[in-house]
């Protein structure tokens, strides 16, 4: 893959993210209510305060210059303050991010050797009662509330057991949260792992490797592996989409700091700069997220080049 | 195949329900849709009546699923919260597939510079991780249970007309679509008479398959506070006002999950069914 190629991919990200800041940017103007009101929750306040507020919020300035000062300080990184605790919007997710990382790496980590293992072996004996059996789990995992799992995992784990804490933001404290988020993810990686093995597994070089008196294990760990991580590589995008929605979930039933915790706070207090702030950047960071796998992808796989 | 199509055939019933996985999916359903629709003459309490026991009182022969911090029976409330958990899946589905497809057949048909333009808004929409989108949405609308549906609802829009937009250009391309414009067919009835009706197997299977992550997904937002609230027996915002209390009275949030658990399970498999009988490339796969 060329450099050109990688350049080009990323200036395609900019109508994307166009795009999609001009929805949030619209969506907050249709909120109803006076963004200055709405700022204030409720203190009483006199007539020059309130024009000298929304010259501050910059809301009596006419709906292009709001809109291209959006914009300008989206791409900044610049969201304003919280209606709330009046700190930037980018430091409160600053402070809140790294939880939030701490917590999909480990979900991502279970996800995938759950998935990964119910995917491989339903893959290497397909129709049959294995088969049955790893897809109705990955079903169930599909099926599964995670906050529902989540709090019965704690019930038993921490509650009746004892063996990790309820609460906290140390390591222990971090393995329950990460199992609920894994069993979310790891359904649809064990559908998908499965039906590129089969794929994989029907291939004549497989048929080779086997001809030539490989053992079973071997066929599948050096030859079917390989070539069956692909699609699932792909899957990673889509994965980020699905790890922060479970984040909003886990965090709140787990009560961990983190991004999406913020976020439900931040829209039951009616805090519009902070939902603001996170949706614009989790979209950013799953567009790039994608644009990177993508030119992974073309570099891991010499016939994607386009 | 089309809707009537499947009605038209009994064999496809038969082997739609002729895996053990898809007939369980189907009983457990039609249970639920019996709860939902007998829940006055099942339930054995009232289900917003305070004090019919002791506060978080466990499990008894009186009360099979114990009572929460109100004194209500869990039971009855799980009865009536059947009515909620399918109809406000099936609500988001409906949304999702009448606006994307709309969106989508729109795209493809209209073709150029419209089709130019609408793709790449439908993949940027796409970017929106979907429980994001609906935040945003509900943060827009305000909290409760018909927004959270509308706000799941439109959070799916884009995925359905990527999907109905592909399968648009592949259809508009076919011989028979260029012959229904060579004898004079307008656009309407080209879309509704000859695209639309070869489109339906397609769309049935995504929405069948997305009616479980549906229901479990505003039950999901119900659970944030996002969705139903007190004293709605939904059963998210059961789970939700049954979390505090989970160490002392487990049973607060056991049974409402485990409702929610085996509807989502039960639809999940008869969608994966279907979408196997109905989707030739799925069915050479298996």
């Amino acid at each position: 893959m060329s450099v050109r190629t990688i350049l080009w991919r990323l200036l395609g990200v900019l109508p994307t993210l166009l795009i999609t800041w001009t929805f949030v940017f619209g969506a907050m103007r249709l909120v109803p209510g006076d963004p200055v009101l709405l700022m204030l929750q409720g203190t009483p306040i006199s007539d020059e305060a309130m024009e000298a507020a929304r010259a501050k919020l910059g809301t009596d300035r006419p709906i292009v210059v709001q809109y291209v000062s959006f914009l300008a300080n989206a791409a900044r990184g610049d969201f304003g303050d919280s209606f709330r605790s009046r700190q930037k919007v980018t430091s409160l997710i600053a402070a809140e991010f790294p939880f939030t990382l701490q917590l999909a790496c480990g979900g991502f980590v279970i996800g995938l050797l759950l998935g990964a293992t119910l995917g491989v072996i339903a893959g290497v004996w397909p129709n049959g009662w294995i088969d049955t059996l790893c897809m109705t789990a990955a079903l169930a995992g599909l099926s599964l509330p995670s906050f529902w799992i989540g709090m019965m995992l704690i019930q038993v784990f921490a509650t009746w057991l004892g063996w990790v804490p309820v609460l906290g933001t140390g390591f222990d404290a971090l393995i329950l949260p990460s199992i609920s988020l894994g069993l979310f993810l790891a359904g649809g990686l064990a559908r998908l792992t499965r039906n590129t093995i089969i794929e994989v597994m029907g291939q004549d070089y497989i048929r080779t490797a086997r001809a030539k008196g490989l053992t079973a294990w071997k066929v599948v760990a050096k030859h079917a592996m390989r070539n069956a991580v692909i699609p699932p590589l792909t899957l990673l995008g889509i994965q980020f989409a699905l790890l922060i929605g479970g984040a909003v979930v886990t965090e709140t039933v787990f009560a961990r700091p983190g991004i999406g915790r913020l976020l439900v706070q931040a829209v039951l207090e009616k805090d519009f700069p902070v939902v603001q702030g996170v949706v614009v950047l989790t979209t950013a960071a799953y567009v790039l997220i994608n644009v990177a796998i993508d030119i992974t992808y073309g570099i891991i796989d010499p016939r994607v080049q386009e | 195949m089309t809707a009537s199509g499947i009605l038209r055939r009994p064999w496809l019933l038969s082997r739609l329900l002729g895996a053990p996985g898809a007939l369980a999916g189907a009983v457990v359903i039609a249970v639920i849709l019996g709860l939902a629709v007998l829940a006055p003459y099942l339930a054995p309490y009232d289900w917003n009546a305070n004090s019919q026991c002791r506060r978080l009182a466990p499990m008894s022969a009186e009360h099979w699923f114990g009572c929460d911090l109100f004194g209500r029976d869990i039971f009855s409330r799980v009865i009536y919260g059947a009515r909620f958990s399918l109809a406000m899946g099936l609500t988001t589905v409906v949304i999702s597939l009448a606006f994307g497809a709309l969106l989508g057949i729109v795209v493809a048909y209209g073709g150029g510079r419209i089709d130019r333009i609408g793709a790449r808004v439908i993949d940027a929409m796409l970017c929106f991780p979907p429980i994001i989108l609906a935040i945003l949405i509900v943060a827009v609308l305000g909290v409760g249970l018909v927004n959270a549906a509308l706000a799941v609802g439109i959070s799916g829009i884009p995925r359905f007309a990527r999907i109905t937009r592909a399968a648009t250009l592949s259809l508009a391309a076919r011989d028979f679509v260029e012959a229904a414009r060579a004898v004079g067919a307008g656009h309407a009835r080209i879309v509704l008479r000859h695209l639309l009706p070869n489109l339906a197997p397609i769309l049935i299977v995504i929405a069948t398959l997305d009616l479980g992550g549906a229901v479990l997904f505003t039950a999901t937002l119900s659970f944030l506070g996002l969705g139903a609230q007190p004293p709605t027996p939904e059963w998210g915002a059961m789970l939700n006002a049954g979390r505090e209390y989970v160490r002392y009275a487990p049973w607060t949030m056991i049974f409402p999950g485990l409702a929610l658990f085996l509807t989502v399970m039960a639809v999940n498999l008869v969608g994966d069914r279907l979408s196997l009988i109905l989707d030739p490339r799925q069915r050479d796969r298996s």
